[in-house]
């Protein structure tokens, strides 16, 4: 075979090897070329490589992932893919909506705990909590909740682990309590507080885009416990952990909340 | 190329000096390329784990990278920085120097049938690594335009809301996770060729790492 030169170990006899195999008799020189690499430095690097590629695969036994300067630059990227997805975000752009024909039966339960655990509201004594950046700083009962301009969606709840189901829920524009609530739409973020001790925070334009409901009913039925009672917060253009549920407080701020999911590692824009 | 190009590629002496088989921006391009690839493939799978799209079917933990759901999230979305820009990067590369045309072009069907019947058979040469045959040529434009495929089934999933038009594209989001899924094994299959083929070629390691 016509290698390169370079590559040829001192005294090796290519061009004897060349005039003997003409270059029909292609399976012979690749034999040959297969065995000078075996013998000759280049195996030693290939080796290397091989070794590396052993190396890359030790780093699926997560050990690399338990290394601080490497979680601290992956929590970096996911900070600076917050900024990326909210340029990405349009507060125009509508979720897809769907037919009653199109719901997911039975909507899926999904919580950080067992259905057994669904906390118990009891909606008689329930207070909704305002506090932070909000003029209107009282408390709401329930029926004044529901008093409110209601709206129906049937939208595509999208889970962070990739699973989708689509939903019916009612309830009133969040964007228009905020502003009714008088709280500064001009922050960066609104958080929550739950009674089943979630907590989770949303960027100021995705909680005024048209389809962000704060919901209470599900279905065309009072909202049941497993599904968030008295309240969930629900965003078509969020992952499913960034709509918390059995809201007690809200509060708008310019400080970082953080959230429960994203405070273990998961992405805080968490949009759809 | 009437004739197979192996006999026309043998007799060409190799000149002292000249340029390298691979400049040096392609060799950064595909070592980026590889790099960000099989983060995202391992990563991704651990992901998939979480929600298999077919079921019964995962991928053994031990073969995944970030040892949790929300760990191999951040892994999967600081390598796809990589893959798009270096992608875009190589690609453009590609175009603007004219090698796409020069490496890639003409490239037949039938070229790549007698190419593939010589690779089989044990005829095809790799003398001249400078040179690709017709099945590396279709090999690695498949891969390039798999990779592309990866990129926006994965943007349709990531930001089904805001793409529409891709979604739509991709036959809505769960559709989506399945080109995605198929995208990710097309690719994993060239990934055990080309490995194979470099384990059979030694030299063409060598000229991917240092230019000759």
């Amino acid at each position: 075979m016509s290698n390169p030169s370079d590559n040829q170990p001192a005294g090796k006899p290519d061009a004897t090897r060349r005039s003997r195999f003409p270059a029909s008799l292609d399976r012979d020189s690749i034999l040959i070329d297969a065995r000078r690499e075996l013998s000759m430095p280049s195996r030693r690097l290939f080796g290397k490589q091989m070794l590396s590629l052993g190396g890359l695969a030790m780093l699926t036994g997560c050990s690399i992932t338990d290394n601080d300067s490497v979680n601290k630059f992956l929590t970096a990227v996911s900070r600076l893919n917050d900024s990326a997805q909210a340029f990405l975000f349009d507060p125009k752009q509508l979720a897809p909506t769907y037919t009653e024909a199109q719901l997911t039966r039975p909507f899926p339960f999904n919580a950080f705990y067992g259905i057994d655990d669904v906390p118990e509201v009891n909606g008689d004594d329930y207070r909704l909590k305002l506090s932070g950046l909000i003029t209107g700083q009282r408390t709401w009962t329930l029926p004044e909740l529901y008093a409110l301009p209601h709206t129906e969606q049937i939208t595509r709840h999208i889970c962070v682990e990739g699973w989708s189901a689509i939903g019916h829920w009612g309830g009133t524009s969040f964007g228009d309590f905020l502003r009714r609530v008088g709280a500064d739409t001009t922050a960066k973020y609104v958080g929550f507080k739950c009674a089943d001790n979630y907590y989770e925070s949303i960027d100021m334009p995705t909680a005024l885009h048209p389809q962000t409901l704060l919901t209470f009913d599900y279905d065309g039925e009072r909202l049941p416990a497993k599904y968030g009672y008295p309240m969930k917060l629900r965003m078509p253009t969020k992952l499913g952990y960034k709509n918390p549920k059995h809201i007690v407080e809200m509060f708008v701020t310019n400080t970082y909340p953080g959230g429960y999911w994203v405070d273990q590692g998961y992405n805080w824009f968490g949009g759809s | 190329m009437s004739t197979p190009h192996v006999q026309a590629q043998l007799a060409r002496p190799p000149a002292a000096g000249s340029r390298p088989i691979h400049p040096l921006w392609v060799r950064i391009g595909h070592w980026l390329n590889a790099l960000a690839a099989i983060v995202m493939m391992l990563s991704g799978w651990r992901i998939y784990d979480a929600s298999p799209v077919f079921h019964g079917f995962t991928i053994p933990p031990g073969l995944t990278l970030g040892g949790w759901l929300g760990g191999a999230l951040q892994w999967h979305f600081a390598a796809m920085w990589l893959l798009v820009f270096n992608g875009l990067v190589y690609v453009a590369l590609n175009l603007a120097s004219g090698r796409l045309v020069r490496k890639f072009l003409p490239l037949s069907p039938r070229a790549v049938l007698r190419d593939f019947v010589a690779a089989l058979t044990g005829k095809l040469s790799h003398a001249d690594l400078s040179h690709y045959n017709a099945v590396q040529k279709f090999a690695y434009l498949f891969v390039i335009v798999d990779l592309i495929v990866l990129v926006l089934s994965g943007l349709a999933i990531w930001k089904s809301v805001q793409f529409p038009l891709l979604r739509d594209l991709m036959g809505g989001y769960d559709n989506a996770r399945i080109v995605h899924f198929c995208a990710m094994a097309l690719m994993a299959g060239f990934v055990v060729v080309h490995l194979a083929m470099v384990a059979l070629v030694p030299r063409s390691l060598l000229a991917m790492l240092r230019g000759r």
